[in-house]
């Protein structure tokens, strides 16, 4: 059985195809597996007998025309799932039930995918270890007490310890790519407007981006091939022409211009982060591809931009969990007393502080120092990008400037858990795609990724400069099963 | 208080003030669906039975624009002669009330869809212009309703994200009167347009009003009070009538007035402070990330600008210099759409040889007596305009008098019957033929010879009396003027 769960996405559409395994033996593969892994705390909510009930379902008239037919996937509990409990961590939406499907999930299950479960993750998207979660830390499949980075944290720490052979994320400003390098997979976020955010818990809206995450390049192209559409019920939704990523996927990569900018190279970042963007270079150039550096010059200003538009958005965005219509509610002597108890109890410290940050950033008297500078600061960092495009194809940085910590090791220093998403955060404030793939080790083992970001709408490039990389640096996930007894 | 050529003063000792009023008015966007939803938007629903997952604010839910009220904006916008501003921005005014699902309300702020323009009121003394700042779209909340049960507030939801049309005037009003003529004006415009109902007792037309007093004279404006979300004219006018004076007052007792938002107690007949400048909100205004910048093109707008049918300031002037109405006369027809539309159709029903005039007097005196008894607006008139035209030129036409005329309108009413039809039935045909009028005429003379005398010796009033008995022995049927001529021989 172990066999199935280590196959990657693309064996498994095989096996279905050619009749290898059925969908209800891969199901149960990975509801085993599952089961047994109660301790890396990845799942919310199971809904394994209806997976099955579908995987039987499925394999009695099998469409094998399908791109995902009959594979079993659980998906962050961020997005909103037809008679599926939906939290997004939080304790203010533990009893949610949603009566309709996001449009990402929906575009999995019209392909043949069959829903496993609703992966942790930090509370509303907002950590980056998963330590947020009204339902408890995620371990890492890597070591045991070692965070899964976050806020896609329990979908990294599935995909890594093989609970689910594909999964998706969101991302506002690394959520899928800081978990996937801390866990050895692969992740990507597309363009903003790729992805339709219709039924995603919003977080920021004018950042959140939904987006695959695997444990090959190969298998992340076909699930951006299948949920990224064109969808009139997100405004913001793009209609441009999409690749078929995965069939278009190519390692040539051949005279591409990649950018190295020299802002990234942070004070106190670890040599081995150092080393380990060095050998990036030298695989991509191994590749036939041209290296030029290049400036950024607004990247130091794009955290604290980040820290200023995400939470005003948030705070905004938040405003609808008030117990009035639905999720939890606290009883109150008045209308403003129930607020308050319902929003105190219902959601937790680090949710509290970001709707504080926004209330602020967006208070009249401080919205021209913050929140309408934020935007101009915002603009100028997407100006560094299109100038940085005219000379090159794409940029290769550090996914993250460490590898994975230790559960509790930053909670109590907010500004430094913030500090993890250094390399991730410009990305979605200028809205591009950028991926994050595996590419070595550090001293203890622990997995590191490198980030390659693609001009707007140019998931296809990142994806096969990523795809020639994977090959070069075969790179191997030290995982022992430790939770497994 | 002095009315003096018009003007609506304050007077208190040797102290003259004037009131400066200016109105937001929240005018609901006559549309089948909602702002940024589908959900219909019927007056008087059940409860909650017109509420989708957006309206309800549920996770992930995200609203898109609603075109059609977009155009209605618009068309609103070119209706007040005002600046369309092909590039909008949608913002979020955030606050926490049990009614307002989101916790904020999509509305514009800084980027409205239509700019300044100006609205034109006829007063008894000649015509004004009111400046309009600004129109913007925006979503209604909910309803809270508070009196169903002694422990708990009832939501609904039914308005929660119906398109209105915020439209800010100036404060170029100057009295009650003026604000009532210019609600009138507004909502006439609207409803030639077709962009609102303006049916103030469902709540389609609202307004906050903004009121300061200065002493006559005086350039500056004095410190303003916002009365919140008043839903009739009366009311309007009688909340200004006691701010104004409340505020004088404040003046004559050497205080100061606070500049507050304030609500008109219906039942008391005061205002009373609601929040002061200190508790006002921070509704913490910025774009909605949801929703991208509203841009219309030129060609859109044009394509509206093209669809706006005749305005009642345009149709007024028609009625002038067309039809020769008195301006007094065309002021009545046109302010209101359907009153123009029913006096246009009896216009053309009666065809080439028509009395004007005649129709005019009977539209506006018969036909309004009726509706006003019976409480009907003009589209339920009990008389079709067709049939009102073919009684005009009945009379026109010397068929009936005027007098008989009364009586057939009288029995048109029941069922909206052709008047022709029942003056053939009843025998109401005016006797015309001279013949047996000088008969009938030369009768009554011969009856009367002491009268006749009495008349020719000089007692002219007694010609009045002949035409009484004349048109008595007809049955009231004699044509009057036949009458007049005969007698006037015969004596």
């Amino acid at each position: 059985m172990s066999e199935i769960t280590k196959q990657s996405l693309t064996e498994l559409v095989e096996s279905i195809k050619n009749k290898k395994l059925s969908s209800s033996e891969i199901t149960k593969a990975f509801i085993e597996r599952s089961e047994k892994s109660k301790a890396l705390n990845a799942f919310i909510t199971e809904d394994f007998t209806s997976a099955l009930d579908k995987a039987k379902k499925f394999d009695q008239k099998p469409n094998l025309d399908l791109k995902l037919p009959g594979i079993p996937m659980a998906v962050k509990d961020l997005f909103c799932t037809k008679n599926v409990k939906t939290t997004a961590g939080s304790k203010i939406l533990n009893n949610f039930v949603p009566t309709y499907e996001s449009t990402v999930t929906e575009n999995i299950w019209s392909e043949g995918a069959i829903l496993l479960g609703k992966l942790n993750c930090d509370e509303f998207a907002m950590g980056s270890s998963n330590e947020t979660s009204f339902f408890g830390n995620v371990q890492n499949p890597i070591d045991k007490n070692l965070v899964p980075g976050g806020s896609s944290g329990g979908s990294a720490s599935a995909v890594a310890g093989q609970l689910t052979p594909i999964t998706i994320g969101t991302d506002t400003g690394g959520s899928i790519r800081q978990p996937a390098s801390f866990t050895g997979i692969v992740g990507l976020k597309p363009t903003y407007g790729s992805c339709s955010r219709y039924g995603i818990v919003a977080f920021a809206s004018s950042l959140d981006q939904a987006g695959p995450m695997a444990q090959n390049v190969k298998d992340c192209a076909l699930l951006q091939e299948v949920i990224s559409s064109f969808d009139a019920k997100d405004s913001t939704s793009i209609d441009f022409k999409r690749n078929h990523y995965s069939k278009d996927l190519t390692n040539n990569i051949k005279g591409k211009k990649i950018g190295i900018p020299k802002e990234y190279r942070v004070d106190g970042m670890p040599k081995e982060i150092e080393d380990l963007w060095q050998k990036g270079i030298e695989y991509v150039r191994d590749c036939g591809a041209e290296i030029i550096n290049i400036s950024l010059p607004h990247t130091s200003y794009a955290l604290p931009t980040y820290y200023i538009v995400a939470p005003a958005e948030a705070s905004s965005n938040l405003a609808r969990y008030d117990g009035v219509k639905y999720g939890y509610r606290a009883n109150g002597e008045n209308l403003i007393d129930m607020y308050e108890k319902t929003r105190s109890e219902g959601f937790g410290a680090e949710v509290q502080r970001r709707i504080m940050i926004g209330t602020y950033v967006l208070s009249s008297g401080y919205y021209d120092a913050y929140y309408l500078k934020a935007q101009k600061v915002r603009r100028l960092i997407k100006n560094d990008f299109d100038e940085a495009y005219k000379k090159v194809d794409a940029i290769l940085t550090p996914s993250t400037p460490s590898s994975a910590f230790k559960i509790g090791e930053k909670t109590n220093d907010p500004v430094s858990m913030y500090l993890n998403d250094i390399f991730t955060v410009p990305v979605n404030l200028a809205g591009l795609p950028g991926i994050s793939i595996p590419a070595g080790h550090d001293a203890k083992g622990y997995p590191l990724g490198l980030q390659i970001i693609g001009k707007a709408f140019d998931e296809q490039n990142i994806l096969n400069i990523a795809f020639a990389m994977e090959e070069k640096i075969n790179f191997k996930n030290k995982i022992n099963d430790w939770w497994i007894k | 208080m002095s009315k003096k050529s018009g003007e609506y003063l304050i007077n208190r000792r040797d102290n003259q003030y004037e009131v400066v009023i200016g109105l937001e008015v929240h005018a609901q966007v006559l549309s089948e669906s909602k702002l940024f939803s589908t959900s219909a938007t019927k007056f008087g629903a059940e409860p909650n039975t017109q509420v989708s997952l957006v309206d309800a604010a549920f996770p992930g839910m995200l609203p898109v624009i609603n075109e059609f009220c977009v155009k209605q904006a618009i068309k609103t916008g070119i209706g007040l002669n005002a600046k369309i501003n092909k590039r909008s921005v949608f913002d979020r005014k955030n606050y926490f009330y049990a009614d307002l699902p989101q916790g904020y309300q999509i509305s514009q702020f800084k980027d409205p869809i239509v700019g300044e323009g100006k609205v034109i009121i006829d007063l008894p003394d000649g015509h004004k212009e009111v400046g309009i700042e600004r129109l913007h779209l925006e979503q209604d909340a909910g309803k809270s309703i508070h009196d169903l049960d002694p422990q708990n507030t009832f939501v609904d939801l039914n308005r929660s994200g119906v398109a209105l049309m915020e439209i800010v005037s100036k404060p170029d009003l100057r009295s009650p009167d003026e604000v009532s003529i210019y609600i009138k004006k507004l909502r006439s415009i609207m409803r030639y347009l077709g962009t609102c109902d303006g049916n103030m007792q469902e709540g389609s037309l609202r307004a906050d009003v903004n009121v300061s007093v200065r002493k006559k004279g005086s350039k500056e404006f004095g410190i303003r009070c916002e009365i919140k979300n008043v839903n009739s004219i009366k009311f309007m006018q009688m909340a200004i009538e006691y701010e104004a004076n409340r505020q004088v007052d404040l003046i004559e007792e050497g205080k100061t007035i606070d500049q507050e938002t304030r609500l008109f107690d219906t039942k008391k007949n005061e205002t009373r402070s609601m929040r002061s400048k200190e508790d006002a909100h921070d509704y913490r205004y910025f774009p909605d990330p949801d929703l991208l910048p509203l841009e219309v093109s030129d060609e859109f707008v044009n394509k509206l600008k093209s669809e706006i049918p005749e305005l009642p300031d345009d149709k007024k002037k028609r009625f002038i210099n067309e039809l020769k109405l008195s301006a007094y006369e065309a002021t009545i027809l046109v302010s209101d759409i359907e009153i123009a539309k029913y006096f246009e159709e009896v216009v053309a029903k009666m065809g080439k040889n028509k009395d004007m005039k005649l129709a005019v007097n009977w539209i506006t005196g018969e036909l309004f007596a009726v509706l006003n008894s019976k409480n009907l607006e003009i589209t339920q008139s009990p008389v079709s305009a067709k049939n009102l035209a073919i009684l005009v030129n009945l009379i026109k036409n010397g068929t009936i008098s005027g007098k008989i005329a009364k009586t057939v309108f009288e029995l048109m009413l029941k069922n909206d019957e052709d008047p022709q039809k029942i003056v053939e039935e009843k025998g109401l045909k005016q006797q015309s033929d001279p013949k047996a009028l000088e008969e009938l005429i030369d009768k009554i003379i011969n009856n009367n010879r002491d009268k006749a005398i009495e008349y020719k010796q000089g007692k002219e009033k007694l010609f009045g009396f002949f035409v009484g008995q004349a048109m008595k022995a007809s049955g009231g049927k004699a044509n009057p003027q036949l009458i007049n001529e005969i007698l006037k021989k015969k004596l």
